[in-house]
């Protein structure tokens, strides 16, 4: 285990708050535009600068060193409820390299991108990111589950705004809305979660959980109870079945935003946290099972709709979130570190590709790939790129991809879980031959008639493109070369590679030779082809139960208030108004009749004096 | 006489008083009826005076007669208005106050 400075780790966390703060603030700065989007990549800079040093200057130390700092908070009678802090372990300063690296270079790359913005938008835009990048740093940071959900939750606030940057977009506005709902969802199993487990253990911190949970004296009744239920909240941030559906909407968001999210920031987030909290679900082994099933079968699920998908940004999107699943077997296998590894590498080659599929967005001013092609001979740099991208997803030696997948490949195998081990290796196929199908439509093939010659991209695109790739070789090569091999069976990359290989050919006879019409392949994939294309009816689904549920209860609530409350209120009124015209007619407004009433007053006090 | 002769006498025109206050429509007829129950209690400070040789009760009457003429003044007065602005003192009929 290696240990990182906690001072760092604070300046890591402030540089994008306080550009935040800086943006928010000043309104002259933030309405300016650039200036702004500098202040923003600055800041970022300076924490990518801030995370290499803390990485550099780690120290290895023994297994039982507590990594967290934490200050209290929360003061209550007998101690502080909960505590704040900072927990700076490996794998938290690799996330933070992470987090920043594509931060930065996803600010840098939209300030070409969205260069046509108002400047008022931009300036709302990278406030924004820094908040984003702020707090996804919290959250890898983060040392117990308290402070964990709060960075979790303004994850989902930013990714929230950013989805709708285009407000005025009706169908922005409703994926961001889409987006929010669908992880709050999930969010609400993670704060049951976190609060039973609070309860049944009367902390919030990992450090004295993980503690207890190793050395076996962790008794929670209904543990699995609770880890399920954390589970929930990475299944709705993480995006697996059946809560992938607000994914491929978010898509919605300009292109880097979609780069951000699938790449280093809330997607990962689910991943991130059930690899953190790993030594609490290794106790429960039937969650770990759910986890594995649900990763592999979301895997399966999300490559066979990329399969059809016509936009080329969805396609990416549910390539997404067939690779979470991927990362979320690995969790399930009892491999958290597999699930890390896929993590990072995806979080590269995943930026790479959205950011080059924003420059062909850009080429074609389509999202569609059928409407797209040949557009490796224009830009063979881009193309390049993109195709490095693709083969590292695809997971071909010797890129980055192949490394992890196989760790994920193997942990799974190693766990003995068959059926989702067979349910990945189609994957692994299907994701070939759809990111081929990609890339055979939208840089060979010929190009359409119909375009005009177009500007090179912005130098500040290509360059963040360039050194995406560069940095997936160069993590393939590091891997390759350090001999780094994932426990398993021998033949288990051979498997991959055959089957990511066929994938490809696949994709080359249907979609570059033409030998086989695409049609005729879809028809003869029927069910599986209609139902993909349909989207397994899971948005249908989700609106019914929407409708049904949601709008129907409302229904009775409405038809209660309207006549049961209303009319007990109404009812009171309405005898008020009558008592009140009876008890009216008393005041005669004759003298005689009011002293009838004394008279007869003081008789009765007579009576009643002589009776007593 | 023995003190309840006058007891008597002056319970039985108090009783007189209010039958006629209550009973009167005429707005003069109810202020005659109230100058009767008024008489009626002086008749039982005097005869309370006299039988128990106690002088506060003469002054007490005297005050009384003379509240009473102030009251007959302004009543009779109040009447007189009432009678210019409403052209009746038929007490049914004043009835302003009526809720």
């Amino acid at each position: 285990m290696r240990l990182g400075s906690p001072e760092l780790a604070l300046l890591v966390l402030a540089l994008p708050f306080v550009s935040f703060l800086v943006l928010a603030l000043i309104r002259p700065l933030r309405r300016s535009g650039r200036p702004a989007a500098l202040v923003s990549i600055l800041a970022m800079a300076g924490a990518l600068g801030a995370a290499a040093a803390l990485t550099w200057q780690a120290i290895p130390v023994a297994r039982d060193v507590n990594p967290s700092v934490l200050w209290s908070w929360l003061p209550a009678d007998g101690g502080p409820m909960a505590s704040v802090g900072v927990w700076v372990d490996g794998m938290a300063m690799q996330m933070c390299v992470l987090v920043t690296l594509i931060s930065l270079l996803v600010q840098i790359y939209s300030s070409s991108y969205l260069a046509d913005e108002p400047p008022a938008s931009l300036g709302r835009y990278y406030a924004y990111h820094s908040l984003f990048a702020f707090s996804m740093l919290g959250l890898v940071l983060s040392p117990g589950f308290l402070q964990m959900f709060v960075f979790w939750e303004l994850v989902g606030l930013c990714s929230y705004l950013l989805i709708g940057y285009w407000y005025d977009r009706p169908s922005a506005a409703r994926a961001a809305v889409k987006a929010f709902w669908i992880t709050k969802l999930g969010d609400l199993g993670f704060v049951a979660g976190i609060v039973m487990l609070w309860a049944a253990t009367g902390t919030f911190d990992f450090w004295p959980l993980f503690q207890a949970a190793q050395a076996g004296t962790l008794q929670v009744d209904g543990l699995a109870t609770i880890m399920f239920l954390i589970y929930l909240g990475a299944v709705g941030k993480s995006a697996q079945f059946p809560l992938h559906i607000w994914l491929p909407d978010a898509m919605e968001g300009p292109t880097p935003v979609s780069a951000l999210i699938h790449a280093a920031t809330m997607v990962t987030a689910g991943v991130y946290m059930v690899a953190r909290a790993y030594p609490l679900f290794a106790l429960v082994p039937s969650v770990l099972m759910l986890i594995a099933w649900v990763g592999a079968f979301t895997a399966l699920l999300a490559a066979t709709m990329a399969c059809v998908e016509r936009d080329i940004k969805r396609v990416l999107a549910y390539s997404t979130v067939s690779q979470l699943g991927y990362m979320m077997a690995a969790n399930g296998a009892g491999a958290p570190g597999a699930a890390f590894q896929h993590l990072t590498t995806h979080g590269v080659f995943k930026a790479l590709l959205f950011l080059g599929a924003g420059i062909v967005i850009h080429h074609f001013h389509t999202n569609d790939v059928f409407r797209m092609g040949g557009l490796f001979r224009q830009r063979p740099w881009v193309g390049g790129a993109f195709l490095v991208a693709t083969l590292a997803l695809a997971g071909v030696w010797p890129l980055p991809g192949f490394f992890s997948k196989e760790a994920v490949l193997g942990a799974v195998l190693d766990a003995h879980l068959s059926v989702p081990f067979l349910m990945l290796i189609a994957t692994s196929f299907l994701t070939a031959f759809y990111m081929f199908r990609v890339v055979f439509l939208t840089f060979f093939g010929h190009a359409h008639a119909e375009h005009h010659e177009h500007p090179a991209p912005p130098i500040a695109m290509d360059a963040v493109c360039r050194a995406l790739a560069v940095l997936t070789l160069a993590l393939g090569l590091r891997a390759a070369l350090t001999g780094h091999h994932a426990e398993g069976p021998a033949w288990l990359p051979w498997i991959s590679l055959a089957w990511a290989g066929a994938g490809i050919v696949l994709a080359w006879t249907v979609y570059q030779a033409r030998a086989v019409d695409p049609a005729r392949l879809s028809a003869a994939l029927a069910p599986i082809d209609i139902l993909a294309r349909r989207r397994y009816f899971l948005d249908a689904i989700f609106a019914g139960a929407y409708r049904f549920l949601l709008l129907g209860l409302s229904q009775v609530i409405g038809w209660v208030d309207r006549y049961v409350v209303d009319g007990v209120l109404n009812a009171l009124s309405a005898g008020a108004l009558r008592a009140g015209d009876t008890l009216r007619r008393l005041q005669t407004g004759r003298a005689q009749d009011y002293v009838y009433g004394v008279a007869l007053g003081v008789l009765l006090l007579l009576v009643w004096a002589q009776l007593g | 006489m023995p003190l309840a002769a006058y007891l008597v006498l002056a319970a039985l025109v108090f009783v007189i008083g209010l039958f006629g206050v209550l009973t009167r429509r005429n707005a003069v007829g109810i202020l005659l009826g109230i100058e009767l129950m008024l008489n009626a209690v002086n008749i039982n400070l005097v005869a309370f005076a006299r039988f128990r040789a106690d002088l506060a009760g003469l002054v007490f009457t005297l005050f009384t007669i003379a509240i009473t003429v102030a009251e007959v003044a302004v009543g009779l007065a109040i009447v007189i208005v009432i009678f210019r602005v409403r052209r009746t003192i038929e007490a049914d009929h004043l009835d302003l106050l009526r809720g």
